[in-house]
């Protein structure tokens, strides 16, 4: 893998800017030669990250800071990877609170977590140094094996 | 990259109305979406197709406007199908698990006979 620079993007938290963000990493992603489902996977994933900052973070303000930083990065276990973060200056909410909602209640709201879980192989909220919440998310090339369940695996 | 305009059409006569949506539908584009829907569904109370054929992206922002329209419609006795979703779109709503609680069709026809 060619060590290749990151992608670094200062935005602002206005909606009007999601597609041209969608269409600068899938760019990036293009231009590193990773593959379009994998690339499709992460560009929905960063879209679904943004909506929340907007919406919960910054509770619909158009005119606060957003950071992003995209890299190639590589595991012992799973190869190689993307790893997108995203750095807000909104509130800080409770770690626990961040999950997706019950799928079983349709209803709007509540399905960007869930999304970005479905899309990404990992993704981490943090409270940020200095306030603003921090979400690291990876996606591999290849999907990591799970590990295996002490009652299901085979010896 | 620039963002396709969305675009909101109504057309159809008879016991159904095909809405069709062509464009992304994001955080940026939904409301957009809403408040034509709403107006639309305003119009008319009976049975809606919403023609998902030239809708390259959703994220759940238009997912939750959908979700939303139907709960509507279906208060004020009609129905909501959605037909023709680019394979991207759908899986955005079997992810959510939303592909069971909409009808979900690969063609006009069989959205108006659903």
């Amino acid at each position: 893998m060619s060590e290749a620079s990151p992608l670094e993007l200062e935005l602002i938290s206005d909606a009007g800017q999601l597609s041209r963000v969608r269409g600068t990493l899938r760019d990036w992603c293009l231009a590193h030669g990773w593959p379009e489902p994998v690339i499709a996977d992460m560009v929905l994933a960063l879209d679904e990250a943004l909506t929340n900052v907007i919406r919960h973070g910054y509770d619909g303000a158009g005119d606060k800071r957003i950071l992003i930083r995209v890299r190639e990065v590589r595991d012992p276990g799973a190869g190689e990877g993307i790893e997108i973060e995203v750095r807000d200056f909104g509130k800080q909410v409770d770690l626990d609170s961040i999950r997706g909602r019950d799928l079983n209640k349709p209803r709007p709201g509540g399905l960007g977590v869930h999304i970005i879980h479905a899309m990404m192989d990992l993704a981490e909220y943090t409270h940020a140094d200095g306030g603003g919440m921090r979400l690291v998310m990876r996606k591999y090339k290849s999907t990591p094996e799970q590990p295996e369940s002490p009652s299901t695996g085979t010896s | 990259m620039n963002e396709t305009p969305l675009r909101i059409r109504m057309t159809g006569e008879g016991d159904t109305r095909v809405i069709e949506v062509t464009g992304e539908v994001d955080l940026n584009s939904s409301p957009q979406l809403r408040g034509k829907m709403l107006e639309l569904i305003e119009q008319y109370k009976g049975r809606l197709v919403v023609d998902l054929a030239g809708v390259n992206y959703m994220d759940s922002s238009g997912v939750g406007t959908m979700v939303e329209l139907k709960r509507r419609v279906e208060r004020q006795g009609g129905s909501v199908v959605l037909a023709r979703l680019q394979p991207r779109v759908r899986s955005v709503f079997e992810i959510t698990q939303l592909d069971k609680f909409f009808t979900i069709v690969d063609d006009l026809d069989e959205a108006r006979r659903a």
